[in-house]
C-alpha cells in the first residue's frame, strides 16, 4: 500500500483538480454535490499523504538522501528537457501532510461560515483548485514546474480573493495580489531561465549536486550568481509578502475568512519559503545571497510587528502577524537552517490557520463587524472559541508547552548561533545576524503584545457594540477549531530540544548534517522574558487599563501615524504609479502611434506615392511612347557597342549567344 | 592619309549610299517624334519608307548582285504597301477629324490613364 | 569623279528638302518639299543603275501620295497656313536622340566590313525585275494586290463610316 501511494503520488494533486473539473463542468448548480465531491477528494488526498508520510517517516532518513522521482519527459530539445512527475522526500511530505490536512479542516469550517452563500459550488470548485496546484506545487521535481503550480496558485488567490466580485474593494484586492506577486515572478522567470541557461538543467537534485561546484559547470562568478540568486529571490519575497512586495496581504483579507485561513496564513503565502528551502544550496553556497534572504526576512518582521500594533480589524492584525512570522522563516533560512524554517512553518501553519478561523466565528457571529472596538467581552458569549483562540496566541507568543515557543525559539536560537554572539559563527557576516537577531528578539516582544492586545480588546471587558447579539458558532465551525487547537499544542513537541535520530524533526527535516539540538537556557528564557513581558504590558494597557492606550498615542502622534497608516507605503507606490508608471506608458503610447504606426503607414503611404508618380508615365501620347522606344534602342546600342556581347549588362537584356 | 580620305570621299561606294539612306531615314523619324501635325507625322513616316528603299536597293547592287534585281522588287512592293498605308492613315486621320475637329497629335491621347 | 559630284548634289538636295520638309511650320511647304525630296530619292535611283525604280517612284510616290496628303492637308486644314505646322514639346529631347542616332549609324556603317559582290548589273532592268516578280516572287505580288484590294475597301468603309442597321 505504501509502494502503491509512492509511486502514484501524483493522484494527490490530481484529486482536487478532478473536483475542480467536474463542479466548473457538470455540478454548478448542484452545491451539496459539489460540497460533497470537494470534501471527498480532499480527504482522499489527505488519506494518500498519510500513508505516504508514515512510509517516508517510517524509514527515517532514507529518502533525504535519495528522494523518490517519478517522471515521464514532458518535452525535450537539444540542452533542453523538462520532465513532469513527482518528488517525494521528508520535506514534501511534511508539507503534503500540512496542506492536505489545513485544506480538508478549512472546507468542513466552510461548511458552516458560507452556508447559504450562492456561490457555494463555485466556492469549493476554487478550493479544490487551489489545494491541486498547492500539492503540485509541494511535490514538483523541477523549477519550472514548481512555477507552473506557482502561477496556478496565484491565480488561485486571485480567485478567492475576489470572491464576491460584486464587491469592489474585494476585485480591486484580488488585482492587487495577483499584480504584485506577478512583479515578483518576473524576476522568478528571469532567475528560473538564468539558472537554466548556466547550469543547463533545471532539476532539483542536480542543481543541488551542481550548484555547490558552480564554477566547474558554469562560467559564472560568485557575484553573476549572486545576482542571479536574488533576481530569482524576488518570487517568494512577492508571494511570501516580504518587503517591499507585502502590500498585498493585508488587502487580501477581502477574502472570506476560510480563504485567509487557508490560503494567506497555512498555505500559499509559505509557498514563497518552501520555494527558497527547495533550492537553499544556492543560497548557501553563497553568503551574501543568504545574508540578502536574512535581512529582508528579519526586516519584514519587525517591520509588520510595528505596523501590527495599531491596527483596529481583526483580520488586518492577522495579517501582519502573519507577514512578521514568514519574516521569522525567511530569516531561519537566512540562518542557513532548514529545519527551523520547515518547523515554524508548520507550526504557524496550524495556529494561523487557528487564529483566523476563530477570527472568522467571531466576525460571523458580529455579522461582519470589522473593528475590533466593537467587540469586547465575547469569552461569556463564545467560549469554545475563546478557549481555542486562547491556544492559538499562547502558541504564537512562544510560551511553553506551546507549539510557537519551540519553533520560535529554534530560529532564534539558529540566528544566534550565526551572529557574533555565539563566538562560533560560520559565515562571513556575524556582526550583521547580531542585529538581526536583536531585531527578530524585538520582534518577538511585539508579536505577543498585539496579539494579546487583539485578544483582551475583544474577547475581555464588555461588549462594546449594541446592535449585535453574538452566539456560538456552529458545530461544524468549532469541531475544526478544536482539532487545531489541538495541533498546535502537540506539533511542537516534536522539535523538543535533545531528542535524537529517529524522533526529532531535526532528523528528518535537515540540510546537512544531523545535529542533536541541545537546550539553549539563555535563549530559552530570554525569549519566554519577551513573551510574558508583551503580554503583561498588553493586560495592562487593555485589561486592566491601568495604562491608558490614547496617552501614549498622544504622546507619539508621528509614529502612530506612520504605523496606523502602514508607513505610507499603499500611498508611496500609488505615486510612483501614477507619475512614473503612466507616464512611461503615455510616452510609449506616442511612440507607437506616431513611429510604429507611422512606419507601417508610410509603407502604405510610399506605395501610394510611388503608383501617383508612376501613373504619369502613361499619358496617352503616342509620340512620347515612340521615343522611349527609340532612346531604348539608343541604350541597348551604346551598352552593347561599349560593353561587349558577353558582359553582365547584356545579361540584364536577356543575354547574347 | 589625305588621300586615303580623299579616296574614300571621292569614290562612291556602299557606305555612301547608306548613311544618305540612314540620314534620311532619321530625319523621317525626327518628323514622326516631333511634330504636333498629323499629317507631318505621315510624311515622316513616309519619307521612312522611302529611305529603306533606297537602302535595298544600294545593297542589291553592291552586295547582292547575285541575287539579280531582288532589291528593285522587293522596293516595288515597299512602294506599293507605303501608297497602301497612306491611303488608310488618311482615312483614319480624316475619320477621327470629324470627330475630333483636331490634327493635333497631342490630343489623340485615349491611351491616357 | 563626276559620280561623286552628282553623288553629292543629288544627296545634298535631298537631305536638305528632307530637313526642311521637317523644319517648316507650314505644312503646305512642307507638302511641297517632300515632293522635292522624293525626285531626289528617284535621281538617286538613277545613280544606282535602277531606272525602272525611278520611274515607279516618280509615278506612285511624287505623284499620287504627294497629291493624297495635300488632299489630307486641304480636308483637314485650320486656321492660318503659315502655322499649321508646329513643333510638339518633346523636339528638342527627339533632336538629340536623332543626332546621336545619325552618328551612331554613321559609324556602324563605316566600321562594318562590308561583303562586296563584283557582278556587274543586268542592263534591262524592266525584263529582270519582271522576270522576278512572275515567276520567283508571284505570290508576292498577288498578295500585294489583294491587299491594296483592301486598303482601298477599308480606307472607304472608315472614312464614310458604319450605318446603323435599323
Amino acid at each position: 500500500m505504501f509502494d502503491f501511494a509512492l509511486n502514484n503520488a501524483w493522484l494527490i494533486p490530481l484529486f482536487p483538480a478532478l473536483a475542480f473539473g467536474i463542479i466548473t463542468l457538470f455540478t454548478k448548480k448542484m452545491t451539496k454535490l459539489s460540497v460533497s465531491i470537494s470534501i471527498g477528494t480532499i480527504l482522499l488526498s489527505f488519506v494518500l499523504s498519510v500513508i505516504i508520510g508514515i512510509g517516508v517517516i517510517g524509514q527515517g532518513d532514507t529518502f533525504l538522501e535519495h528522494p523518490y522521482k517519478a517522471v515521464v519527459t514532458w518535452f525535450s530539445m537539444p540542452g533542453f528537457s523538462i520532465e513532469v512527475g513527482t518528488l517525494i522526500d521528508n520535506v514534501s511530505v511534511m508539507m503534503l501532510l500540512v496542506v492536505t490536512f489545513i485544506t480538508s479542516l478549512v472546507q468542513i469550517y466552510s461548511l458552516g461560515y458560507m452556508h447559504g452563500d450562492p456561490g457555494l459550488a463555485r466556492f469549493y470548485a476554487y478550493v479544490s483548485l487551489f489545494a491541486a496546484s498547492m500539492l503540485g506545487l509541494v511535490i514538483a521535481p523541477n523549477l519550472l514546474i514548481m512555477f507552473v503550480f506557482w502561477e496556478l496558485v496565484g491565480l488561485c488567490s486571485y480567485l478567492l480573493i475576489g470572491f464576491w466580485f460584486g464587491k469592489i474593494s474585494a476585485s480591486a484586492a484580488a488585482k492587487k495580489a495577483f499584480i504584485t506577486c506577478r512583479a515578483g515572478d518576473f524576476g522568478l522567470l528571469l532567475g528560473i531561465i538564468l539558472l537554466q541557461i548556466n547550469f543547463g538543467t533545471l532539476d532539483l537534485q542536480q542543481l543541488s549536486v551542481m550548484i555547490p561546484n558552480f564554477t566547474q559547470y558554469t562560467g559564472l562568478t560568485a557575484a553573476g550568481l549572486t545576482a542571479i540568486a536574488i533576481i530569482l529571490f524576488l518570487g517568494p519575497m512577492a508571494k511570501s509578502g516580504q518587503f517591499p512586495f507585502h502590500v498585498w496581504l493585508p488587502d487580501a483579507m477581502e477574502g472570506p475568512t476560510p480563504v485567509s485561513a487557508l490560503i494567506h496564513a497555512a498555505t500559499m503565502v509559505v509557498a514563497g519559503v518552501y520555494l527558497v528551502g527547495r533550492i537553499l544550496t544556492l543560497f548557501i553556497t553563497l553568503p551574501s545571497a543568504l545574508l540578502f534572504v536574512a535581512i529582508i526576512g528579519a526586516f519584514t518582521a519587525l517591520f509588520a510587528a510595528t505596523i501590527a500594533i495599531t491596527q483596529t480589524e481583526m483580520k488586518k492584525i492577522l495579517a501582519y502577524s502573519t507577514i512578521s512570522q514568514l519574516g521569522y522563516m525567511m530569516l531561519a533560512l537566512g540562518a542557513a537552517s532548514l529545519t527551523a524554517s520547515m518547523f515554524h512553518l508548520m507550526t504557524h501553519a496550524f495556529f494561523k490557520a487557528l487564529l483566523f478561523l476563530g477570527a472568522g466565528c467571531v466576525l460571523h457571529a458580529m455579522h461582519n463587524e470589522a473593528s475590533i472596538w466593537k467587540y469586547g467581552g465575547l469569552k461569556k458569549y463564545m467560549p469554545v472559541t475563546y478557549w481555542t483562540f486562547l491556544i492559538g496566541c499562547l502558541a504564537i507568543a512562544g510560551i511553553f508547552p506551546f507549539a510557537g515557543f519551540f519553533s520560535k525559539d529554534l530560529i532564534l536560537e539558529v540566528t544566534f548561533a550565526a551572529s557574533s554572539l555565539s563566538g562560533h559563527a560560520q559565515g562571513p557576516f556575524p556582526v550583521a545576524y547580531t542585529v538581526l537577531f536583536l531585531m527578530a528578539a524585538l520582534t518577538a516582544f511585539l508579536t505577543a503584545f498585539y496579539m494579546f492586545r487583539m485578544f483582551f480588546i475583544c474577547f475581555h471587558g464588555e461588549l462594546r457594540s449594541k446592535e449585535v447579539q453574538p452566539q456560538e458558532a456552529p458545530k461544524v465551525m468549532t469541531v475544526p477549531l478544536i482539532i487545531l487547537g489541538i495541533f498546535s499544542i502537540i506539533s511542537g513537541w516534536v522539535g523538543w530540544p535533545g531528542l535524537g535520530e529517529g524522533q526529532a524533526f531535526g532528523y528528518f527535516v535537515r540540510l546537512g548534517e544531523f545535529q542533536v539540538m541541545e537546550a539553549n537556557w539563555l535563549l530559552i528564557i530570554l525569549s519566554t522574558l519577551l513573551a510574558l513581558l508583551g503580554i503583561g504590558l498588553a493586560a495592562l494597557f487593555y485589561w486592566k487599563k491601568t495604562f491608558s492606550a490614547q496617552a501614549v498615542i498622544e504622546r507619539v502622534p508621528f509614529l502612530y501615524k506612520l504605523s496606523y497608516n502602514k508607513y505610507y507605503i499603499d500611498e508611496f507606490y500609488l505615486w510612483i504609479i501614477h507619475h512614473i508608471i503612466d507616464k512611461c506608458g503615455w510616452l510609449l503610447w506616442k511612440f507607437d502611434i506616431y513611429v510604429v504606426d507611422g512606419i507601417v503607414n508610410g509603407f502604405g503611404k510610399m506605395a501610394q506615392w510611388g503608383g501617383t508618380v508612376m501613373r504619369k508615365v502613361q499619358t496617352g501620347q503616342l509620340q512620347h511612347y515612340a521615343l522611349i522606344f527609340f532612346m531604348g534602342i539608343v541604350l541597348m546600342f551604346l551598352l552593347l557597342s561599349f560593353t561587349g556581347v558577353h558582359s553582365p549588362a547584356i545579361g540584364l537584356m536577356g543575354g547574347a549567344k | 592619309m589625305i588621300d586615303i580620305l580623299m579616296d574614300k570621299f571621292l569614290t562612291i561606294g556602299l557606305e555612301h549610299f547608306l548613311i544618305l539612306s540612314g540620314t534620311l531615314f532619321f530625319i523621317g523619324l525626327f518628323a514622326v517624334l516631333a511634330k504636333k501635325n498629323v499629317i507631318a507625322v505621315l510624311m515622316g513616316i513616309e519619307i521612312m519608307f522611302t529611305s529603306v528603299n533606297i537602302n535595298l536597293v544600294a545593297f542589291n547592287k553592291y552586295t547582292a548582285a547575285e541575287a539579280l534585281l531582288t532589291g528593285h522588287v522587293f522596293a516595288i512592293f515597299v512602294i506599293a504597301l507605303a501608297a497602301a498605308e497612306v491611303a488608310v492613315g488618311l482615312a483614319l486621320i480624316i475619320s477621327i477629324y470629324r470627330q475630333r475637329t483636331s490634327t493635333d497629335v497631342q490630343d489623340f491621347d485615349w491611351l491616357k490613364w | 569623279m563626276t559620280m561623286a559630284v552628282m553623288f553629292y548634289i543629288i544627296a545634298f538636295v535631298t537631305l536638305g528638302s528632307a530637313l526642311m520638309m521637317v523644319i517648316s511650320k507650314n505644312i503646305f511647304h512642307s507638302a511641297l518639299l517632300m515632293l522635292i525630296s522624293f525626285i531626289g530619292v528617284a535621281a538617286v535611283y538613277i545613280l544606282l543603275h535602277a531606272d525602272f525604280l525611278a520611274a515607279v517612284q516618280v509615278l506612285v510616290y511624287a505623284g499620287a501620295i504627294t497629291v493624297f496628303i495635300v488632299f489630307g492637308i486641304m480636308f483637314t486644314m485650320k486656321g492660318e497656313p503659315r502655322k499649321t505646322n508646329p513643333f510638339s514639346q518633346n523636339a528638342i529631347p527627339a533632336a538629340v536622340l536623332i543626332l546621336l542616332f545619325i552618328v551612331i549609324n554613321a559609324v556602324t556603317v563605316i566600321k562594318t566590313v562590308w561583303p562586296f559582290s563584283n557582278i556587274a548589273p543586268p542592263e534591262t532592268t524592266v525584263k529582270a525585275i519582271a522576270d522576278l516578280m512572275l515567276t520567283k516572287y508571284v505570290v508576292g505580288f498577288e498578295v500585294t494586290a489583294v491587299l491594296l484590294l483592301a486598303a482601298m475597301v477599308g480606307a472607304i468603309v472608315i472614312v464614310k463610316g458604319v450605318k446603323k442597321s435599323s
